[in-house]
């Protein structure tokens, strides 16, 4: 019988946080400067340099820990990481090892593909990042410092997820949560939210983990997914054939779909955690948890919750709104000025998500602003204008940053729905059209909706559509 | 002796220094007595003591997010034996 498997994988993600300068000094963390122009002593490793915590790490560590339930420490202290390596000044990373921030976290994900399930967090620390090395044409490695001691957030799972669908579940609603805060900008491409995933196979049933492999240079949603899914394989494939899976890192190529083996360079590791003596410990007490736990924004998971049970919302419209803290934003200022949820809904998840990605600019700097918005809904529902109108009305807004009222007037794009001026258009049609009046007349009733298209085009779009079929009906009713 | 010359060897590594088979000898039986020194601390009853992370009686210095201004790249690079404009060069550490 063949044998089946089971895919476990924890993940490690290091949040770059968006503090304006360094963790243990004034530096600042702009991205893009040239080339070791925001260093100095404490940064590039000067002997005698240092270094001073960064307040606003602490709490961006302590948002980041109460939004995924972790307990926070009262009591946390800072340790020295050692190993070589040139974009490590120092000959270490200041990081904690014993007594993290935070631990015991946890996070329920959902999908498509997989039951509902909650993931535990080991730990959140804190810790400086490396610098930045090129490899170029040139004989040497180049170093850049500018990076160098930024603040990170490491977030540690347990090895709790089965397949690269949880996996992916998991992070985006890291990635949301941690967008949602403003502690990270959660640019994966430029390495502002990096993954690191630990993949090992185990025959179904047997309690002992595989042999792991650590999985690196995963900077997308859909690259992680590769990488799990090829390793997943491979490691099922090397087993079958008899061979063992090593403990390694390997590195995803993300042209060939592959993960491979970063042979040679890496040395065992053995990085000698010991207190920095240059850090004082970190004490949090119970008021600055309470203070910072106050001022919490609504996390996208309670958003999503409050727009279907308060707002009356379908799950995908609440799903789609809540991801993106300024969608939500944005929507949230749109009903309240136009309390109709679903209507509303509707709008922002069509016209304006899709006008925003055409004309690529942000959802807070779209032209057509709530209140705008919030102009045109108003007129769709008192029956000036139809639905279809309303998107002209929208464009002509986005242009010209008029309300929908001045639009309307300007262009004319009041509905008719005086009976008298769309008589006058019906007795035209249905004049022009002898042929499909019999047909109609003689049972062929879907001729209806040509006789409606035909009513509304002669009013260039504008007569009540509602209207126009009640008189209509009635109108041919007549003729019989 | 706890300490063999094989753990000298391994540390050795680790700090990248580089010993003659003399200084291995030398330094195995010096390490061997200081460990010899920390043993006697053992002795000591620290039942109950909580472990101490740091000698200062002192928690929580911190510095605000405030951007203090940089020393730039040249006075970054001044004491660097190897610069690309305004890069630090290296041993290539990848192939």
């Amino acid at each position: 019988m063949k044998t089946r498997y089971e895919t476990v994988i924890g993940l490690e993600v290091h949040v770059q946080l968006t503090t304006a300068t360094k963790i243990f000094c004034g530096c600042s963390t702009a991205f893009g400067q040239s080339p070791n122009s925001q260093t100095c002593p404490v940064c590039l490793g000067l002997p005698g340099a240092l270094p001073v915590l960064n307040r606003e790490v602490v709490n961006a560590a302590i948002k980041t820990g109460l939004a995924t339930n972790c307990r926070i420490a009262p009591y946390s202290i800072f340790a020295r990481k050692n190993y070589f390596y040139p974009d490590l000044p120092k000959g270490y990373q200041i990081s904690q090892f014993e007594l993290p921030i935070c631990e015991h976290g946890w996070l329920d994900i959902s999908g498509e593909e997989f039951d509902p399930k909650r993931v535990g967090i080991t730990r959140i620390h804190m810790e400086e990042d490396a610098g930045k090395l090129l490899h170029g044409a040139s004989a040497g490695s180049l170093v850049d410092l500018n990076r160098a001691c930024t603040p990170l957030l490491e977030v540690v799972s347990e090895p709790d997820m089965r397949s690269a669908a949880e996996a992916i579940a998991y992070l985006k609603q890291l990635h949301q949560i941690v967008v949602y805060l403003g502690v990270c900008d959660g640019n994966l491409e430029e390495g502002s939210f990096r993954c690191d995933a630990n993949v090992s196979v185990r025959p179904v049933g047997q309690v002992e983990l595989g042999t792991r492999a650590e999985l690196k240079n995963l900077n997308s949603f859909r690259f992680i997914k590769q990488a799990i899914d090829f390793e997943v394989e491979r490691q099922i494939e090397l087993i079958e054939e008899g061979g063992k899976v090593v403990q390694e890192t390997r590195l995803f190529d993300p042209d060939a779909g592959v993960t491979r083996s970063m042979r040679g360079k890496e040395q065992a590791h053995d990085y000698r955690y010991f207190p920095d003596p240059d850090l004082l410990p970190l004490e949090v007490s119970q008021d600055w948890i309470d203070e910072v736990r106050a001022a919490l924004p609504e996390l996208p998971g309670q958003k999503r919750q409050r727009y279907e049970e308060d707002l009356g919302l379908p799950a995908y419209d609440a799903a789609v709104l809540a991801a993106e803290r300024p969608v939500a934003e944005y929507f949230e200022a749109l009903v309240a000025q136009h309390n109709h949820p679903k209507l509303c809904s509707n709008w922002v998840m069509g016209e304006v998500l899709a006008a925003v990605k055409e004309h690529d600019v942000t959802i807070a700097s779209c032209p057509v602003t709530p209140a705008l918005l919030a102009g045109i809904l108003k007129r769709i529902e008192d029956n000036t204008i139809s639905g279809k109108i309303a998107k002209t009305v929208f464009s002509a807004i986005w242009q010209s940053g008029k309300s929908a009222d001045e639009v309307i007037a300007e262009k004319g794009l009041k509905q008719v729905s005086d009976s008298g001026a769309l008589d006058a258009l019906i007795d035209e049609v249905i004049a022009a059209n002898p042929t499909e009046v019999t047909e109609y007349l003689g049972g062929k009733e879907k001729l209806m909706g040509f006789f409606v298209g035909q009513v509304m085009k002669a009013s260039k779009g504008k007569a009540n559509p509602g209207l126009v079929n009640k008189l209509l009906k009635e109108r041919l009713q007549q003729k019989t | 002796m706890k300490i063999t010359e094989k753990d000298v060897a391994y540390v050795a590594g680790l700090a990248r220094l580089a010993l003659s088979p003399d200084e291995l000898t030398d330094l195995t039986g010096k390490m061997d007595a200081m460990l010899g020194y920390v043993d006697k601390l053992n002795q000591l009853n620290t039942d109950g003591i909580v472990p101490t992370a740091h000698a200062v009686p002192m928690a929580n210095a911190f510095r605000d997010d405030q951007v203090v201004a940089s020393i730039g790249a040249a006075a970054a690079l001044a004491n660097a034996p190897l610069g690309v404009e305004d890069y630090f060069q290296v041993p290539r550490v990848i192939e």
